[in-house]
């Protein structure tokens, strides 16, 4: 059904047409319309579940950990210090291997109190067994979060999956929507390890060095098996509903001397900007990166690079620059921007592509 | 008395330290409520006594989870459970650290929501997998790795601050009266809702006193009036007779501080703090059953 709806009611709607079980969630802004339209569904009655309305984000993620377990499917959204905040059960999540879904709306870190578009809030859980995705339109938030719940409950994968979508930029925004009849796209939800009562089992007991290797080289295996479910689920999805992503979006790549690398809405103002760059007779291209984790392999052999990060990892830089530099042979021109929800026009972004030197690093609008 | 179920949840291959009361009652937690169970623990010392994998002395499922999490997770268990048509028993069995301190928000938010599980808190009144260090639940004067010189301040009274929850269920308990707590566990998991029990857990080398003296040291507690049995049904106060006797006719409070090494050197003002602390709970308790009968 073509309809319109904000980023925030696209992924409500998205996780409604998941059937989940439980959903347990906290507001934070730019989140919350997510979590009272999901509030409102079951209210109604049109989605039967358990709205678990927890006192924190800790309690968010370990309330769908304990679903998960007991054999429910399970959904929560939330954003920046919220994310932050259940960093602890987001290993755990990842750890015990339940497949739960999560929209993380992007947002800036306090302090000083910012509640506009970044990337650092999500970039902070690399290491804990998520996947990660992000979109860039209305459409593909809804999309990835059905999509979201086929990979995370494959028995080759059985790892959380977050889907990121850029605040307000994508939260609060209304675009037209393409709603889909799910159908069995999504089966309905078997833990192989759920709780049994009837065989009684520990769960995360104490594991001694001697096997407690083991768990994390299984995590790393699923997450190296997950490219093939993704790239599965998304061939199926295309098959089925007629829309196509993969690990990036290109746009305009295939003879480009410049690629820019960007994610969520960043990624698309960049095609703007090729259009601008390749009327000036510069040979420039899109690459935006969806799949943040697992990384993908990129073929960027043979062109320049200017990756755009909304993101810093202090001490360090950028961290999709550096990622692209140590996953490829690129050797990117870095640029800072977009923090905080600075704004980033194609201009800019083209601006970034005329300037570009290889190696260097800049900070948008710093000028010392 | 009825005999307990003769069935063992607990084997006897624990980690747990000699003379672990701990251990004990959950032997009787479990005898009550039978192998249709979720226990959920977080970091606290049955995280370390159920075994080391890929072994386990318990027969009943565990999930294991982070020191805060305890009662959200059981929120989210409950809910499952419930949403498929299992009664399954979720049962929170955590530490006095994971309750009263890190696990607080969790644990009022689950009461508050209205989750249908039982929280135990097995309480020997400081972090006792860590080593003894000092918790919201030590008592005043008593020494622990981190109150060298004996604890400042009072005992946090966690019963209270649960009881303005208006839980359809709470009660204490100790470990050094097992039948009761048996039976306390039974009437908790037949009443629909969130449930409390409150469960003081003598330990031998977090109080410095034998190991053979556990039971003891239980009883003494009770029978001296610092720790006073009761329950809270919909509201209504029964104390157990065996406190009644203790606060009309209470053993000398030294004899309960004397035998543990952690009360060695108490102070005169840290002892007479005890002392008001449990006159101050007498009374209200004495008072609140008198208006509930």
């Amino acid at each position: 059904m073509l309809t319109t709806a904000t980023g925030n009611r696209a992924v409500a709607a998205a996780a409604k047409e998941a059937r989940p079980g439980v959903v347990a969630a906290y507001p934070i802004t730019p989140q919350t319309e997510i979590v009272e339209q999901i509030a409102a569904y079951v209210a109604e009655g049109s989605l039967e579940a358990d709205y678990i309305p927890v006192e924190s984000e800790h309690s968010a993620m370990a309330a769908c950990i304990g679903a998960s377990a007991a054999g429910a499917r399970t959904f929560t959204a939330t954003s920046s210090h919220g994310l932050l905040y259940m960093h602890e059960m987001l290993h755990w999540a990842a750890g015990a291997r339940t497949p739960v879904v999560m929209a993380n709306v992007n947002r800036a870190l306090g302090p000083g109190w910012n509640i506009w578009a970044e990337h650092t809030d999500a970039f902070s859980q690399r290491d804990t067994g998520w996947l990660q995705v992000f979109v860039a339109s209305i459409q593909e938030a809804y999309d990835a979060t059905l999509m979201a719940f086929r990979i995370a409950e494959d028995e080759r994968v059985l790892l959380p999956v977050m889907v990121n979508l850029d605040g307000f930029l994508l939260s609060h925004i209304t675009q037209s929507l393409e709603t889909v009849d799910v159908g069995d796209f999504i089966p309905p939800f078997s833990l192989p390890h759920a709780i049994d009562t009837t065989r009684p089992r520990g769960y995360g007991t104490l594991t001694p060095p001697e096997t407690y290797y083991q768990f994390r080289w299984d995590m790393e295996r699923s997450m190296r098996a997950s490219r093939e479910v993704i790239a599965e689920t998304e061939a199926e999805f295309a098959r089925r509903f007629g829309r196509v992503y993969g690990p990036t979006e290109d746009y305009r790549c295939e003879d480009a001397d410049v690629v820019v690398v960007a994610l969520g809405t960043l990624g698309k103002e960049a095609e703007v900007a090729v259009d601008r760059l390749r009327s000036e007779g510069v040979k420039a291209g899109s690459m935006r990166l969806r799949w943040f984790r697992p990384f993908p392999a990129l073929d960027l052999s043979g062109r320049e690079v200017v990756v755009i990060d909304r993101d810093y990892s202090f001490g360090f830089g950028g961290v999709i620059a550096h990622s692209i530099r140590s996953t490829t042979r690129a050797e990117p021109y870095s640029v800072i921007a977009g923090l905080g929800g600075q704004e980033v026009t194609y201009d800019d972004i083209a601006g970034f592509v005329r300037r570009r030197e290889a190696g260097r690093e800049d900070w948008f609008g710093v000028s010392d | 008395m009825n005999p307990l179920p003769s069935e063992e949840y607990v084997y006897k291959c624990t980690t747990a330290c000699a003379g672990c009361t701990s251990s004990l009652s959950l032997r009787y937690v479990l005898k009550a409520a039978g192998p249709d169970t979720v226990l959920v623990v977080p970091a606290c010392c049955t995280s370390v006594l159920q075994g080391v994998y890929p072994a386990t002395a318990m027969n009943v499922t565990v999930y294991n989870i982070a020191f805060a999490a305890a009662a959200a997770t059981a929120s989210g268990m409950a809910a499952a459970f419930r949403r498929q048509g299992r009664p399954t028993n979720v049962i929170c069995y955590a530490g006095d650290g994971g309750t009263v301190d890190i696990g607080i928000q969790s644990l009022s938010g689950a009461f508050e929501r209205g989750t249908d599980f039982l929280y135990i808190c097995y309480d020997n009144e400081a972090y006792g997998n860590t080593g003894m260090q000092r918790s919201g639940a030590t008592p005043i004067g008593a020494v622990t790795t981190t109150t060298p010189a004996g604890k400042t301040d009072t005992k946090k009274d966690i019963d209270r601050i649960v009881a303005a929850h208006g839980l359809p269920y709470m009660a204490t308990a100790c470990a050094a009266y097992p039948q009761d707590l048996y039976a306390k566990v039974k009437k908790a998991l037949s009443i629909p809702g969130p449930k409390f029990i409150h469960l003081l857990s003598p330990c031998p080398p977090g109080w410095r006193y034998p190991t053979e003296r556990s039971v003891e040291v239980g009883r003494l507690a009770v029978k001296t009036g610092l720790w006073v049995l009761y329950e809270r049904v919909h509201g209504e106060l029964t104390i157990n007779p065996v406190s009644k006797v203790a606060m009309k006719r209470p053993a000398p409070i030294e004899d309960y501080l004397r035998i543990q090494g952690r009360f060695r050197g108490i102070s005169d003002e840290a002892k007479s703090a005890l002392r008001a602390a449990m006159e101050q709970q007498h009374r209200r308790l004495l008072a609140e059953e008198a208006g509930s009968c």
